[in-house]
């Protein structure tokens, strides 16, 4: 016995290496791939979670009406009821989650260019969508001199 | 103290083993992820977008540019209009991706309309067959997403894709797409687009919840997705889409 032992030390010594290099390999491996990965499938679950915390900008159209009754009437009322606030007025998370809302002002939308973007007559709007060529149309005057934005009948 | 070298590589050995137990143990275990209202399994995310709808007024471009910081020049979704002849043979044009509307159409006589374009969030995506390292993938509820820690920047989806809806972001170096506006939906917010889509042209839909209207919309409709042929499972359904359009 003893014999086999002491004979037998050349393939102890190989495996003690190879057990250790396997066991550094699976401490590497542990330490290198997030805890998430595989959890749905070949990628790291937690990347999920980093891309929602991405912070949002448009409030949404409930946050809209929350306050501002009278326009939303006005607006319900009219042909662009179906229009959402934020689609004129751009991006307004940071004046609707703001303690105080008045401290973040939304600028007034640039009626020039904003009306013209839907209304400019093109042949490949919908046939019944309301087209006008703004240059002939009014001469030059503001859309809102005429119409009320929320409300937009004459 | 005397340490002969049988002791160290035991001693090593020993340590290592016991580490490594531990670590697997640590990856088996995990920590358990936050409980949360929204659950995955419960939603497929897609979008219905209605051709005959679409005014090209470039109000979701802006929305989706200011809403994902998306840089100048790059676009996650964009706007076409099309010109198509009697010879079936669009003319094509989206100035900036429309991200300021169009120019007024000069060209007569021909049929011509909108299409918006984005992500089809494929759900066999040829984008995410191709990433080496796990990068991109679709996630539980239906959404096609990057993760920028993995990716490496090597551009084999944005070649992958069919639809030309990626692009490597300058400034990160890494692929870069429409995530559906994923740090919304959890939120039970639609995407920045839908939102400021004036005619209701675009309309988040999924398919997992009984009570969506998109499935009264594909009962009642005739749609298409792009390029069928491709096998690629787009979730992204045109109502009216014109033969010519690509």
């Amino acid at each position: 016995m003893r014999q086999f032992l002491r004979d037998s030390g050349h393939l102890i010594r190989p495996a003690v290496v190879l057990i250790a290099g396997l066991a550094a390999f699976l401490v590497i491996r542990t330490a290198l791939i997030p805890k998430a990965f595989g959890k749905f499938g070949h990628y790291d679950a937690a990347s999920l979670d980093v891309i929602r915390q991405h912070p949002i900008s448009y409030a949404g159209q409930d946050a809209c009406v929350m306050c501002h009754d009278a326009e939303a009437a006005m607006r319900a009322a009219g042909r662009h009821a179906r229009v959402s606030c934020e689609a004129c007025h751009g991006p307004q998370a940071a004046h609707a989650n703001a303690g105080d809302p008045s401290a973040h002002k939304p600028a007034l939308p640039d009626v020039a260019n904003l009306c013209r973007r839907c209304h400019e007559k093109d042949a490949a709007k919908p046939k019944d969508f309301p087209q006008v060529v703004t240059a002939e149309h009014s001469g030059g005057a503001l859309c809102n001199a005429c119409h009320q934005p929320h409300n937009p009948h004459l | 103290m005397d340490l002969s070298r049988r002791d160290l590589f035991a001693a090593g050995g020993k340590l290592l083993i016991l580490a490594s137990v531990g670590a697997t143990f640590e990856q088996i275990t995990g920590a358990a992820p936050p409980s949360e209202a929204y659950n995955m399994a419960d939603h497929w995310w897609g979008m219905l977008v209605d051709i005959d709808k679409c005014i090209g007024c470039g109000n979701c471009v802006r929305a989706c540019s200011r809403e994902n910081q998306v840089p100048k020049g790059y676009f996650r979704t964009w706007v076409e209009r099309y010109q198509v002849g009697e010879d079936q043979q669009p003319q094509v044009d989206s100035p900036d991706g429309a991200i300021d509307g169009f120019p007024p159409n000069t060209r007569a006589g021909v049929k011509s309309f909108f299409v918006p374009k984005l992500c089809n969030q494929c759900k066999d995506s040829p984008c995410v067959q191709v990433c080496p390292v796990g990068a991109t993938y679709v996630s539980p509820d239906g959404v096609v997403l990057v993760d920028k820690n993995y990716c490496l920047g090597c551009r084999y989806c944005i070649q992958a894709c069919p639809y030309g809806c990626r692009y490597l972001h300058p400034d990160t170096n890494t692929a870069d797409k429409c995530t559906l506006c994923y740090h919304r939906l959890a939120q039970g917010l639609t995407t920045a687009c839908c939102e400021a889509c004036p005619t209701g042209a675009r309309q988040l839909v999924d398919f997992k919840n009984p009570r969506d209207p998109v499935h009264e919309f594909l009962r009642r409709n005739k749609v298409q997705v792009l390029k069928p042929y491709m096998a690629t499972g787009a979730k992204v359904y045109y109502k009216d889409l014109d033969g010519s359009v690509r």
